[in-house]
Parts: structure tokens; sequence; C-alpha cells
């Protein structure tokens, strides 16, 4: 058997390494165990009751009326994802070839674009809310300023246009993000391809689709996974724009906020319940693992290296 | 003694988490209803009697009912407020305008629409915060509602779809759709707050809670208030009242005799007089006085009142009546739904876990 003896180099390495361990254990590793494992559990209240075996996964799945909160949560999810596959990442790619395309008044554009990002969550849904207040917000007196007082619309108090506001307001703090990632992807393609191109048409639409899109397919796949686990775990800005809740009627409710209510209870409506919660919990975190390394290798096997 | 404070967002989870690590303290602050049963059924709580706190005999049954558990009837907490929802308005516009407290649900038609003339919004309410809902229903609807059907549901003689119920909802929605600001269903509760402190509204209607925001807001506003009318002006005016929360003694304390000798304190009129003096809310303390004239016509309304529906019997399970009554009512706002329709849903819905519905 080899003897373990400690080096200075290997001192080191364990001293660096055993930190971050512990706390990645601490912090990560263990929540995500002992949340499995509270799923398992009846609970009342704040008090573990007995092993239930999969009972919480059936009733947060099949049982109404959790059943219906459940796919009206997930509907809205997907309906999310796909809307800032087009808003976010469709118009990023947009913005980031006109960026790289130096089209006047590039530079100043690169930074605008991503400005928002920069900006907390919090500081962007107050400013949407302030933008659709139905009375003094600017949507809507704007409109009736240029005479189309007919379209102003209390946009976060009916269920038609609720969701659509929220995404909207994500979708335009984010947008500089996809935008950046697309921008680095494009500059990374050789000066040598773009001269070969330019040899055999003119057209744009070739070029982006035939050299720009296939060669900028690494950012693609970072920036579609990361929406998509973004757009599954969506929390912050529903929470602070339309309440746990998903007011109104829940037509803004997605799986964060729907776990958040079910586990902590909702101070002026709900009970609290860890066990249904964590159930939820568990489900969200396998169905995001599991699409997301789908998405990842398929998104992987289109990747061109040059 | 130590006293600590917590915020109290986090005041549920911090007590429980404390009670559970056995480090709770002899004394603590409980809330009512279905939140003291989250921490009483646990037998985290010292059982309270008129032998060990005799003052509670003289206390309201339904100020003790807040503090008992349904199960076994038990008291555990000794209740230290009261909340009221009803009609908070603005003296000085219903004076400029010469309006007076309506009497019938006519009256309060007519003075609203006096209101709007004049160019004032007549409800400052807006129900994009689903909470808000269910204040906007109950302060404004328990006198259409009336005793006789509380009584009945209570008796498990009615549901929620009996027309007392939905005639009332129905009444609600139309005062909404003419009489709240221009697109209330997007507005969210602090514009709601906003609108009304700033003198733009005439009315509010809320909780007893809101008036000392409301003077927070704006020092100088002139406050009434009112029960919303029934239909008639024979009909009770009732408010919709519930208790706020208690104090209560651990079961596992080491010092368990101080701590009662502390709650029969807590109970006695000295407390409670100190309490509405110093902290302006509405002591439940038998024969205590109100120097602010406010609180004291606050006091002498819920003399006529039906607990706050939802809160009180309808939170002990999921779906709570609570989250069906503020869905469905944002519902019925926008043009989405009929009062009938939410008799139907609330009945269903809580028969999920409300006996009296399961037949």
């Amino acid at each position: 058997m080899p003897k373990l003896r400690m080096t200075g180099r290997g001192l080191w390495i364990t001293i660096l390494i055993v930190p971050p361990l512990v706390f990645v254990a601490l912090f990560i590793v263990y929540p995500i165990v002992s949340a499995f494992a509270y799923a398992f559990f009846d609970w009342q209240g704040l008090r573990r009751g007995e092993f239930v075996g999969l009972d919480n996964f059936w009733t947060v799945l099949f049982v109404e009326p959790y059943r219906s909160w459940t796919v009206n949560a997930f509907t809205h999810n997907i309906v999310v994802f796909f809307a800032l596959m087009v808003l976010q990442n469709g118009l990023g790619f947009i913005l980031a070839y006109a960026l790289w395309r130096e089209l006047p008044g590039a530079r100043f554009h690169r930074v605008a674009v991503f400005l928002p990002v920069v900006l907390s969550t919090i500081i962007v849904a107050y400013l949407f809310k302030l933008f659709l207040h139905p009375l003094f917000g600017v949507v809507n007196i704007s409109l009736k300023g240029i005479g189309l007082g007919w379209l102003a619309q209390p946009w976060l108090g009916q269920g038609s246009t609720a969701l659509w506001s929220l995404i909207i307001a994500q979708a335009w703090h984010m947008v500089g993000f996809p935008t950046l990632v697309f921008l680095a992807g494009m500059q990374r393609i050789p000066g040598e391809i773009l001269d070969a191109v330019r040899m055999e048409t003119e057209s744009e639409w070739v070029k982006i689709t035939k050299v720009v899109w296939p060669l900028v397919a690494p950012s693609a796949t970072i920036v579609f996974t990361l929406l998509f686990v973004g757009a599954f775990n969506w929390f912050e800005l529903p929470y602070i724009m339309a309440g746990l809740d998903g007011s109104p009627y829940g037509s803004t409710d997605v799986l964060g906020l729907y776990f958040y209510r079910t586990a902590f209870g909702n101070v002026s409506s709900g009970q609290q319940d860890f066990g249904l919660g964590s159930a939820l919990a568990v489900l969200i975190f396998i169905f995001i693992a599991a699409v997301a390394s789908v998405i990842t290798v398929r998104l992987r096997a289109r990747e061109i290296q040059l | 003694m130590k006293f600590e404070t917590f915020e109290a967002a986090n005041y549920n989870t911090i007590l429980a988490t404390a009670l559970a690590g056995g480090t709770g303290p002899d004394v603590m602050m409980v809330r009512a209803y279905g939140g003291l049963e989250n921490v009483a059924t646990a037998g985290y709580l010292e059982e309270l009697t008129t032998d060990s706190v005799p003052a509670l005999a003289d206390f309201a049954p339904s100020a003790l009912d807040a503090e008992r558990v349904r199960a076994d009837g038990k008291l555990y907490a000794v209740p230290f407020a009261s909340q009221t929802q009803l009609v908070i308005y603005n003296k000085a516009i219903f004076d400029a305008n010469g309006l007076a407290e309506p009497q019938s649900w006519d009256e309060l038609v007519a003075l609203s629409q006096k209101l709007k003339d004049a160019g004032v919004i007549p409800f400052a309410n807006g129900t994009a915060t689903a909470w808000q809902n269910e204040t906007v229903t109950f302060g404004l609807g328990s006198s259409l509602m009336g005793q006789d059907f509380y009584d009945a549901l209570m008796a498990g003689e009615a549901d929620f779809t009996d027309p007392r119920f939905t005639d009332a909802l129905g009444a609600i929605a139309e005062v909404a759709a003419e009489y709240f600001p221009d697109g209330f269903i997007g507005l969210d509760y602090p514009s709601a707050q906003q609108l009304f402190a700033s003198g733009m509204a005439g009315m509010f209607i809320g909780g007893s809670y809101e008036m000392a925001a409301f003077q927070g807001l704006n020092p100088d506003i002139e406050l009434g208030v009112f029960a919303a009318p029934g239909k008639t002006a024979d009909d009770a005016k009732l408010v919709g009242l519930y208790f706020d929360g208690g104090y209560a003694a651990n079961a596992a304390g080491a010092n368990k005799e101080a701590s009662i000798k502390f709650l029969n304190y807590l109970a006695s009129q000295e407390f409670g007089q100190a309490f509405a003096n110093m902290l302006s809310n509405v002591s439940t303390v038998p024969g205590v006085t109100f120097d602010n004239a406010l609180l004291a016509e606050v006091n002498d309304l819920n003399k006529s009142s039906i607990p706050y529906l939802m809160l009180a019997h309808f939170r002990y399970g999921e779906p709570s009546g609570s989250v069906l009554i503020q869905g469905e009512m944002q519902k019925l706002f926008s043009g989405e739904t009929t009062p009938e329709a939410i008799g139907e849903a609330l009945t269903t819905g809580l028969a999920a876990w409300y006996e009296p519905f399961q037949n």
C-alpha cells in the first residue's frame, strides 16, 4: 500500500479544495438530498409525520386541486420558454448580427443592448409595473396620447395580457445576454471563411443561414440551455410583478411560484406543506436536468469544430 | 424578562423552528385560526382555561374561538386584537360634496355617482393584488350576505350557491365596474392606497389596519368609517370581523408558572388599555375604552358583525376559501365568470376538505 504523505504541494491543494467542497456539500448537496428525503414524508405544518412513499408525488400530479394547478403552472412555463426563445434568443441573434456587421452606431448600441442585463430584476420588475400602471403608466398614457386610447388595457390585471406583459419585461431585461454570446461567437469566425463566402454570394440571407448560423452553434447551445433552465426556474420577475398567487386568477402562475406557495404557504391564503413542496421541487429538478441534458447533447452534436 | 421581535414575514418559520428545537420562548405571540393550528396541534402550547386565566371568561366568544383548535375545542392563547373590514372614507371629500354615510345599497350607489360626477374617483380599490379581492368582497358584501346566510352556512344548511351570497357578489361587481378606478383590475394594492391617501378618491374598502397607514401617508387626511349597507335601510349593517392573533405559553417552558401569571396580565384591562392607547389597535380585552375617536367607532361597529368568512372558517385545507374567492372574484371583475358559477366553484372546490359540502 502506498504511503499517504502530505508534500507541500499536496497540502496546498488540500487546503484550497476542502473549504469549497465543504461549502458545496453543506449548501448545495445537503439541501438537494434533504429536499429529496422530505418529499417522501407526510408533514403537519413544520413537523415531519410518517413515511408515505410516493404519495406526495402522486398528489401533486394526479389529485385535485393540485393536478390542475400543476398543469396550469407547467403550461405557462412552456409558453414562457418558447416565447423567450423567439423574443430573447431570436432577437438576440438578430441584434448580434447587426452589431457584428458594424451598422452605424454599433459602438453605442453594443452598450445600450447589454445595459438592462446589469440591472437587478427587482428594478426591472418595478419599472415595468410602473410602465404598465393602468392610470399613470407611460404605456397607457402614450396610447391615449396618439389617439389609440381604445388599446389602453389594465395589462397586469387580465388573463389575456398579464403573462405576455411579464414575458416582454423579461425579454427586455435579458436580451443583451444572448446578444453578447452570439456576438462573441460571430467574432470568432475566421476572416478567410468570410472572404471565401464573399466570392460566392452577395446575399446576406445565404451568409447567415449557410455560414454564420452553423458556425455560432456553440453559442446557440449555451443560450438555448440556459434559457431552458431559466424559463423553468422563473421566479423573481413574476413574484414581484404578479405576486405569489400568479395573479390574476393563476394566469401568470409558474412552477417556481407554485412550488414556493405550496412549501411555505401564502400569508394571506394558504397552508404550508413541505412534503408536497419538496415533491414538486424534486419533479422540477428531474425534469430540468433530464431535458437540459438532452438539449445539450443534441445541440453539441451539430456544433462544428474549426 | 427578555423581549425579542422578528420580521413578520418569517415569524411563523422562526417560531416553529425554535419550538421544534426546544429553544422556544416562555410566552409568545401566535396567529389565529389555521395559523394557530400549525403550532398548537404539534403540542407546543399550554392549554388555557378560565381557571388558569380567569379574565378569559369575559372575552367575546368569537375572539376565543379564533385561538381554539377545532378538533378538541381547547383554547391556547389570549387573543390580543381584532381587525374589521369596512369602508373608510375621506371626510373632507364627503363634506365638500354634501354626502352622508349611506343607509342602503341604493344610497351607496347614489353617493358614488355623485362623487364620480364631481370628478372624484368614488372607490380607490384595485384588484390586481390577489388578497385585495377578498377584502373588497367581504368589506363591501357582508351586510348584503347577511347574518342569516352566515348562520345557515355554519349550520350546514346552505352552501355558497345560496342566492344571498351570489347576489351580493353580483352587486359588488356592478359597483366595481362603475365606481372603481379605470382599469382597477390592473391596479395593485400600494397604488390603491396612494389614490385614497392623496385625496384622489373618496372611499377605500379595507381593514381597520389601513387607517394608520393612510394617516402615515397623509397626516392631514380626516377619516371616517362606516359599515357597507345592506339592500335596504332596515337590513343590519355588518362589518367583517376577525382576530389577529394571541399570546400563548410554551408547554415545555421552564417558567410555566410565571408565564401563566404574565398571560393573566396580558388578559387584564390594564394591559388592554395600554395596548389600545399605544398601538392604536382594537384590543379584545372587554371594557377597554378608546381615546382615538375612529378606533372607538370601529369598536362600536364591531358589535354588529359577522366573521371575516374565509379566514375564520375556510383556511384549514387546500384549496383554501381565500385562494378560491380571490381568483374567482378577479375572474368576475374581468367578466370571465358569473356569480352563480363562483358559488359552484367555491362549493365544489371546498368540498375537497370541508365536510359539510361533501354530500
